[in-house]
């Protein structure tokens, strides 16, 4: 234990004596974390929406205050016609286009199956989709109130009843994105840097010749191991908590369930990263290669993490692959913690799935730390 | 015995680095290992140090077997690589403090036997190990290589990219440590260290050419040696080249060394050819061999 206490100690004198790497290791990532937050959200507004009005009627005015006065929407701009309509489309500075036809207020009248085209630039699919659903809930808004309007007891038996449909969204009240990405952009962070600094850490001991003279020494192998890696988890644990903490100072992200159980579930998480990091190391001879390896999955496990595409929408495949991932894991288990408050009882598959993985994961790296040394 | 080693060979893919080596380090010993670049000295130092397995063969060091009694063996010995291969970011004194502590020993244990290396670089020793000059760096590769007092000391190329002066003062090191009762096992690419050892190997392509004492390797040697100086070395270089009893023309530093095919040979009929070739100033004599000759005519075959 002494010799393992002396590694981490000799560890934690270089990594603070580095003074480009401190930087590096605490104030990066947190800006990360509070940039990316607020940059990064689904949210789609500020939709520009160009309009060409046939009718000049009251009905059609009063489809435009309704697009208005809903706050996604900018102050629509008035086109003669379709033409400079779509001009101003592939200029990129109109969204959407809303065509309101002839005799649009005459069809409304007499219940005629009044008409509007919608035209939307699609080069992003998913902000068009977005966009398309903000439409379609303004015009059906606008509906209703023109049924209200016309309503006329006399036709009460022509009128249809329709289903409506309330939504509430449960652990997310205000759809508010930020509370969504802070848990998993800090999981991203913690990975990123404990994957990127194990992986290049052994490496660089072997780059510079130091790991030749450790070896001639009566050093155990498990001793090295645990003396290098040592450090990273703590250096883990303290992003976490720095996270966290900005978490609730800035961006108030609720925390329903226990902090603890985080900090236990990042304690196992960081175990299955570690060793992921010395198996990285194994098989390089440079920090460069270590580097780009450790890229090469850490893109893998951000893109299908379930943080920017749900996993649910992945091909089946890809869901299957995502079982892999344990940015996945650390992911879903900080929402589930944070967001809906889950206990251990609720996380304990996705704990032990962790266990196993840390388990497969460490033992592979020692292996081949014995194999290859 | 210190050292022994007997019919160890190593490859490197389609490379034979060692090709059955053998040899003896008697107790106490200074023994170098002499060759050029790529001769393999460095693969069998590692194979001493019990950083590379061995393909054939069996090693026995301070009385350990490199390979079954590995953990035993690096109680008991220092090893010191060719490249510079310390923490360049700790301070000298912290780099000794690690090395002393994961041996389980510290600088005052041992302190006697570091010592006269040690005062050198102590007034450096809060600078971080990277800042050092070269000299300095050799000498505390030395100290921490030293400071769990080992029975066997490897030095690989301890003097390679070292200055003259640095050099002769690292060889007194070397003989003082002797005195404390260490094997020494060096290598070296310079001839000229090879006189300062007890015994010396010649290694070359992987095969031990010749093991005795320095003195006695040159003396055994059956060859003259004659020493030619001219300003124009290199036209010289080549008209011996093509004469016909020529057995080796090499230079050998500011001058050139010709060795004859005959047994007896008349030295200035020699010096005649070149005057004949238009070679000017041409002086020379006959020289004692020196290990450098000897070890130029072991590598020809």
């Amino acid at each position: 234990m002494k010799i393992v206490f002396i590694i981490i100690r000799k560890e934690f004198k270089q990594i603070f004596r580095n003074k480009a790497m401190l930087p590096i290791i605490f104030v990066l990532p947190l800006l990360q974390l509070i940039i990316l937050s607020n940059a990064a959200t689904y949210e789609v507004d500020n939709i520009q929406v160009a309009y060409i009005d046939y009718d000049k009627s009251l009905s059609s005015r009063k489809l435009i205050e309704h697009i208005k006065g809903s706050s996604y929407f900018e102050n629509p701009v008035y086109f003669e016609s379709p033409a400079l309509a779509e001009e101003a489309i592939l200029k990129d500075k109109v969204d959407l286009v809303l065509e309101i036809p002839n005799h649009f207020e005459k069809d409304i009248q007499n219940a005629s199956h009044p008409r509007v085209a919608v035209r939307i630039n699609a080069i992003d699919g998913a902000t068009a989709g977005v966009q398309n659903v903000y439409i379609q809930k303004i015009i059906s808004n606008f509906n209703k109130t023109i049924q209200l309007e016309s309503y006329n007891p006399a036709q009460q038996s022509l009128n249809y009843s329709s289903i409506e449909s309330v939504t509430s969204f449960w652990y997310n009240q205000n759809l508010n994105y930020k509370t969504l990405m802070v848990p998993g952009i800090l999981v991203l962070i913690i990975t990123m840097l404990t994957l990127f600094l194990s992986s290049m850490n052994i490496v660089r001991e072997k780059e510079i010749g130091t790991l030749e003279q450790i070896n001639v020494t009566p050093i155990k192998k498990w001793q090295f191991i645990v003396g290098k890696l040592f450090p990273f988890w703590m250096i883990g644990l303290v992003l976490l908590s720095i996270g966290l903490l900005i978490a609730k100072l800035v961006f108030n992200t609720p925390m329903l369930g226990s902090t603890l159980l985080i900090y236990a579930y990042t304690s196992l998480y960081l175990l299955v990263i570690l060793g992921m990091g010395l198996f990285i190391s194994n098989f390089t001879d440079t920090q460069q290669q270590a580097m780009f390896i450790a890229w090469f999955f850490v893109v893998i496990f951000i893109l299908m993490s379930g943080l920017f595409t749900p996993i649910e929408s992945m091909p089946v495949w890809a869901q299957n692959l995502t079982q892999l991932n344990p940015v996945a894991y650390f992911v879903e288990i900080m929402r589930m913690i944070m967001l809906k408050g889950s206990t251990f009882k609720d996380t304990g598959v996705i704990f032990m799935k962790t266990f196993i993985y840390a388990l497969v994961m460490n033992f592979l790296a020692v292996w081949s730390y014995q194999k290859k040394n | 015995m210190s050292l022994q080693i007997s019919d160890i060979s190593k490859s490197f893919k389609d490379l034979k680095a060692l090709k059955h080596i053998s040899l003896e380090v008697r107790e106490n010993e200074l023994f170098g290992l002499i060759g050029p670049d790529g001769a393999g000295k460095t693969t069998l130092f590692r194979i001493l140090a019990s950083l590379l397995l061995p393909d054939e063969g069996q090693a026995n060091v301070a009385g350990f077997d490199v390979i079954k009694d590995y953990k035993q063996l690096r109680k008991n010995i220092g090893y010191m690589p060719g490249k510079f291969s310390l923490y360049q970011d700790l301070t000298v004194e912290e780099n000794l403090n690690f090395f002393a502590t994961i041996f389980n020993s510290s600088i005052e244990e041992n302190y006697d036997l570091i010592k006269d290396i040690y005062v050198q670089i102590e007034p450096f020793k809060k600078r971080k190990a990277g800042d050092l000059s070269g000299g300095m760096k050799q000498k505390l590769a030395l100290s921490c290589a030293l400071i769990h007092k080992p029975k066997v000391l490897f030095l690989d190329e301890p003097t390679t990219g070292v200055d003259p002066v640095s050099r002769n003062e690292f060889w007194g090191m070397l003989k003082k440590l002797q005195k404390k009762g260490i094997t020494i096992f060096v290598s070296t690419p310079y001839m000229d260290e090879a006189a300062l050892c007890d015994r010396i190997a010649f290694i070359n392509q992987g095969e031990i050419l010749q093991v005795d004492t320095p003195s006695a390797i040159v003396k055994n040697f059956a060859k003259q040696v004659l020493n030619i100086q001219t300003p124009s070395i290199y036209k010289a270089l080549r008209v011996l080249g093509s004469y016909q009893h020529t057995h080796s023309i090499y230079p050998f530093g500011e001058s050139l060394h010709y060795m004859d095919s005959r047994k007896d040979f008349d030295w200035n009929e020699v010096l005649n050819h070149l005057r004949n070739e238009k070679i000017k100033d041409v002086e020379g004599e006959l020289i004692s061999p020196e290990i450098e000759d000897v070890f130029m005519e072991l590598s020809r075959n």
